[in-house]
């Protein structure tokens, strides 16, 4: 088995629930807390197991905003549990997931280090790295109804951006949506290979801007724009 | 990066340490140049163990949570930083037995007391790589995945110490061909592999922010990170050099750790001047090793910083 997640750029809105649910299930969890620190301070900061990032792709006007949510990929070639000094960090042979026994760590920082997708946090509080660990203690508690045994970032999306599944079962959802809609891995030049995939974002047909574009005409345009521009809205 | 005290520290006077200990027990073991005493022997050798374990216990404090420092060792077969604390710590056995032996037996050493030096200096110099090796092994910082890396903790490791040996001997006895020409040798090669090195990092190549998102060849733009203010990522990863700065820093760095110690060991061993001028030597050598060390780890630009709008590393 090789358990991992399906995130559809294209989908996702940048709502930031799955952050919120991953932060509330886990807060709890095996690993948590979550520490925050200065919550209602100046500088609130804190350890988040997946962040939402915003970018523009293209250049204006025929630019597109996609939302990035990223978290532990679960990656195949893991350096952050090769360079591991103490066992603490290590990847489960029966399931591919990636998780930080949290009485071994002893916060060194080198498998952040190692980690070029910044899934790695350290909590200043207990000293020891946190990481998503895909809510191994949701998708195997057999106490919960079998539709809830997911991450709780996957159940939470209102969208369906993100999805759960085997992808060394070729007949799941996450193995078929990443052969018909083109699934890539971010930074294959590394080699980590990441067992989580992306769906790129459709592409939108270009909307006609050369009416935009085009000089103004006539001494009437010229000063309604020069109007525009001199009048605060 | 973010260049942390404690690693900068620990590398600089641990690598001082072990550096020392190597040149003392080549010149020592071998004999070359003027006989050591036993009393040069015993405060190089004590000196070199100090400053190993200042470094050692320097290291501790980057840690988070150092009451799980032991566990360190579990993992030689992957991890370079358990194989870099397993051979430092090995290293104590065969040079405290060689500083005993020769305290006891007086200098020059016989066969088991040279045997345990060697075995003393291997283990060094394996650490030294170790070290070198923990950052060269990352791969997701392009300016220190490079095998020049280790190549400069070790000669950068062992020209300091020749320069602490030449210091040591020329404040005890009087100053020493051997371990000059020695020490004037390996801060050329230093010098020479952190060219380079620093050559080699110049080279824009790596990923970039197209690679890290997969989003096509058109251009991406950060437009939001999702938090307002700074995490564990930006404040680890996000330390830069100022614009500009790298130049001079890098030239302050190469004239303090290897031009300006190498002219006064020139000047100390082929004129008649005196013997204390190589304490400048030494404290040149390590103001612009540990300037050098803080370069190291700011010029470092880990593939995270491309996640917060960096275009390439």
């Amino acid at each position: 088995m090789r358990l991992g997640l399906m995130i559809d750029v294209d989908n996702c809105v940048g709502c930031h629930a799955c952050a919120v649910a991953c932060k509330s299930w886990n807060t709890g969890g095996t690993t948590g807390p979550l520490t925050d620190l200065m919550p209602y301070g100046g500088e609130p900061s804190g350890v988040w197991f997946n962040r939402i990032r915003h970018y523009e792709v293209g250049e204006y006007p025929h630019s597109q905003t996609v939302n990035f949510p990223m978290s532990c990929l679960h990656c195949e070639n893991a350096d952050c549990v090769t360079v591991c000094p103490t066992g603490a960090s290590w990847k489960r042979e029966e399931d591919g997931i990636v998780l930080v026994d949290q009485d071994k760590c002893m916060g060194c920082n080198l498998c952040a280090w190692a980690c070029p997708y910044g899934a790695r946090e350290l909590d200043p509080s207990s000293g020891t790295m946190k990481k998503c660990t895909l809510c191994i203690d949701r998708i195997y508690d057999q106490n919960l109804p079998e539709n809830e045994r997911q991450p709780a970032c996957v159940i939470v999306c209102p969208t369906h951006a993100r999805l759960f599944g085997d992808y060394d079962d070729p007949q799941s959802d996450v193995s078929r949506l990443a052969r018909e809609r083109g699934g890539y891995s971010m930074m294959p030049e590394l080699g980590y290979q990441p067992t989580n995939q992306y769906l790129p974002p459709r592409t939108a047909n270009r909307v006609d801007t050369t009416d935009v574009e085009r000089p103004a005409r006539g001494l009437g345009e010229r000063l309604k724009n020069w109007v525009n521009q001199i009048v605060a809205r | 990066m973010k260049p942390s005290l404690s690693l900068i520290l620990f590398t600089v006077s641990s690598g001082a340490g072990f550096g020392l200990f190597v040149l003392l027990v080549v010149i020592n073991n071998t004999g070359w140049g003027a006989p050591m005493s036993e009393r040069e022997v015993l405060v190089a050798g004590a000196l070199s163990l100090a400053l190993v374990t200042g470094g050692l216990i320097s290291s501790t404090f980057h840690l988070a949570n150092p009451k799980n420092a032991i566990k360190s060792l579990n993992r030689i077969r992957t991890s370079w930083l358990s194989r870099e604390g397993l051979f430092s710590l090995v290293f104590f056995l065969p040079a405290i037995a060689y500083l005993v032996l020769v305290g006891l037996y007086g200098n020059p050493p016989g066969a088991v007391v040279r045997f345990s030096g060697w075995l003393a200096l291997i283990l060094a110099l394996t650490t030294l790589f170790c070290t070198g090796m923990i950052y060269a092994s990352l791969k997701t910082i392009r300016q220190w995945h490079n095998p020049m890396v280790p190549a400069n903790y070790l000669f950068i490791g062992l020209a300091s110490g020749g320069v602490l040996l030449t210091t040591i001997r020329s404040l005890i006895t009087a100053s020493d061909s051997a371990a000059a020409t020695l020490t004037l040798a390996l801060l050329a090669l230093a010098a020479l592999v952190k060219l380079i090195y620093y050559f080699w990092i110049g080279k824009p190549e790596g990923p970039t922010l197209n690679s890290a998102t997969g989003l096509g060849p058109e251009r991406v733009k950060l437009l939001d990170v999702g938090h307002s203010h700074g995490n564990f990522l930006t404040e680890e990863f996000g330390h830069r050099l100022a614009a500009g700065r790298s130049f001079l820093l890098r030239t302050l760095a190469l004239v303090m750790a290897f031009l300006v110690p190498f002219a006064v060991l020139v000047v100390v061993a082929n004129r008649d001047a005196p013997q204390a001028l190589t304490l400048l030597a030494l404290v040149a050598a390590l103001s612009g090793i540990l300037i050098e060390r803080w370069l190291f780890l700011i010029e470092g630009h880990h593939a995270v910083n491309l996640y917060y709008g960096r275009q390439r590393t």
